[in-house]
């Protein structure tokens, strides 16, 4: 973290207008460029409905829980034909709203928001309601996200049977 | 029940070496009925494991077979199991999902019941009798039977079916391996996977123990072993599948994933090497070098009829799935693993689980696709009747990636039915 970097203002519409760039970019399957918005260090999560919104995956089971590396092989993963969830490829749209900055501790933001995702395929589409919470690197280069937790407000999965998408 | 008679669900070529099963029972309401019957109301079912009830007064609920049961640890340490329905009036008594209470206080009308069961209290005692519940009528039901075997409780809808242990019968030694890996015994990891797949809970059962379909349903899982630097042992897949009688069944084989007991991969490292040897240097002090290679480098996908699945591969996941309806389960799955390993090791396994195991992994997703695709497969079942399951059935020793453990589940499944046909 340099000194500049601490004093950049960030306001809520330059978070939104990156967190709506980062829907688009899942909904139109532009996935190597979504993994751009990412720091080299981030990790995304999906905790289980029933451990608690700030559990961590080294003593709780999660659904998703992707270091940059793993984060990297997902995106591999979905846009190859043998990623068989997802071939053919659903149709998916991220409504991201209630966007609030939480809080800023030197270059990190703490952003909160809430989400709701539709995924059509074969006839069928599935619901995931849940928020968002993002720690984002402040810096000359603009905003990076740093990690990405979405909490499902959700009975577990049900009615869906998997998270084959990005949430 | 008399369609089911006449034509057979099963059929069974012995000389030619083929064994089909009628896609009807994947979609026939009448036969999710006769399962309901003649397995789900009469079969050893899971409940939940010991350690979801560390301390006295913590309670789970859960369904189980059509059934909400309240699982409960009482004052006295014992564990418990109600059907949780008032005996007041009839609603749930309790509604939370888990947690710890001293009572439990059915809202609507206001009676207390213990841990065990027993009614402690109801407001207008004064115009009951004060023997009301001489004879227990007013407390919890109890479920018809509850037993364990290694931390693993099952309940049984039927008073009179056999002893837990004799219906688990060759599956125990096989429960044995995986619960052996720890001398504190194995425990859940917090966090449960609740989902729900578009397709017959039998689908799920043959999946939990196909060999045959990794290379193909798991492609993408295989690259990703192959990209990640280190995480592949030089391990091929090689192993035997078995038949274990009562509709058990078990494959077992190695594989080149890295498996917190303990099969090291470069992946985890020095510390993560150090870890192994150590658990492993255990296993073989307590066991000799044969049951300990087992135990650490040997994969089990177990099946215990009718629908849980312990598979110990690159982690341990216990699983359970329930029809809701011949093209809708519900699956419910945990993570279990030995009490008393370390930090590092919980990371690994829990890290390993989800790369490949449970609906956002890399793996379990695709499963979901080919099961849901299997049921839109059986629309077509009036010209395209028949599953073939015969693979290895020319063989004397079938392999893991063989067929014969589904035989198992099949034929018993049958045997249930049929045992319904001629009631
Ligand atoms: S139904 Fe429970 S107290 Fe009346
Ligand atoms: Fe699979």
């Amino acid at each position: 973290m340099s000194a500049a970097s601490t004093q950049i203002e960030v306001t809520r519409d330059e978070v939104e207008d990156l967190m709506f760039l980062e829907a688009e970019l899942l909904d139109e399957w532009r996935l190597k460029e979504w993994l751009e918005l990412f720091t080299e260090d981030a990790h995304y999560y999906v905790p289980a409905t029933d451990v608690g919104p700030d559990a961590s995956p080294d003593t709780s089971l999660f659904y998703v829980a992707d270091d940059r590396f793993r984060l990297e092989q997902r995106v591999e993963r979905l846009l190859k034909r043998t990623a068989h969830a997802e071939y053919p490829r659903s149709k998916t749209r991220h409504l991201v709203s209630n966007v609030r900055i939480r809080g800023r501790t030197g270059d990190e933001l703490d952003v909160g928001a809430a989400v709701l995702t539709y995924r059509t395929k074969g006839g069928l589409t599935e619901t995931y309601i849940g928020s968002y919470r993002y720690r984002i690197e402040v810096s000359d280069k603009g905003l990076r996200i740093r990690e990405k937790r979405c909490v499902l407000d959700m009975d577990g999965l049900r009615p869906n049977g998997r998270i084959s998408i990005i949430l | 029940m008399n369609a089911m008679a006449n034509q057979p669900n099963i059929l069974l070529d012995s000389e030619r070496h083929l064994f089909k099963v009628a896609r009807r029972s994947f979609v026939d309401p009448q036969i999710l009925n006769a399962e309901r019957t003649h397995i789900f109301d009469r079969c050893w079912l899971y409940l939940g494991h010991s350690s979801e009830l560390a301390k006295a007064g913590d309670f789970v609920t859960r369904s189980v077979g059509k059934r909400s049961i309240l699982f409960t640890r009482d004052v006295k340490n014992k564990i418990n199991a109600f059907l949780n329905s008032c005996p007041h009036r009839g609603a749930q008594v309790c509604r939370e999902s888990k947690g710890n209470a001293k009572s439990f206080q059915c809202f609507y009308h206001g009676w207390v019941f213990g841990a065990d069961g027993g009614l402690r209290s109801q407001p207008g005692q004064e115009c009951y009798d004060a023997d009301f519940n001489k004879n227990g009528d007013a407390n919890l039901v109890p479920v018809p039977r509850l037993e364990s075997y290694r931390d693993f409780w099952f309940i049984c809808f039927d008073r009179n079916v056999q002893p837990l242990a004799d219906y688990l019968g060759n599956a125990k030694a096989w429960i044995d391996i995986v619960c052996d890996q720890s001398e504190a015994g194995m425990t859940i990891v917090g966090g449960t996977q609740e989902y729900t797949i578009r397709a017959n809970w039998k689908l799920l059962t043959e999946n939990s123990i196909d060999g045959y379909h990794a290379m193909n349903t798991h492609a993408t899982y295989v690259d990703y072993l192959k990209n990640s630097s280190g995480s592949m042992s030089a391990v091929p897949f090689e192993g035997v599948g078995y038949d274990l009688g009562n509709g058990h069944a078990v494959i077992e084989y190695r594989a080149p994933w890295g498996r917190p007991v303990a099969q090291w991969i470069p992946a985890w490292g020095e510390d993560g090497k150090r870890e192994m040897a150590a658990i492993y240097a255990r296993l073989v002090e307590r066991f000799g070098t044969a049951h300990a290679d087992r135990i650490a480098t040997s994969n089990r996908n177990l099946f215990i009829f009718p629908n849980l699945v312990i598979n110990d591969i690159m982690a341990i996941t216990v699983r359970t799935y329930y029809p809701m309806a011949p093209n809708e389960m519900h699956v419910s799955g945990w993570a279990l693993a030995p009490q008393d390993e370390g930090a590092w090791a919980r990371k690994y396994r829990l890290l390993n689980f989800l790369e490949f195991l449970g609906p956002g992994g890399f793996a379990t997703p695709d499963d979901v696709e080919a099961l849901e695709q299997c049921q839109r497969g059986f629309e077509n079942l009036m010209e395209a009747p028949w599953s073939d399951i015969s693979k290895g059935m020319n063989k004397a020793v079938p392999s893991y990636d063989d067929e014969v453990q589904m035989r198992a589940f099949w034929s018993h499944w049958d045997k249930c039915l049929q045992s319904g046909v001629t009631a």
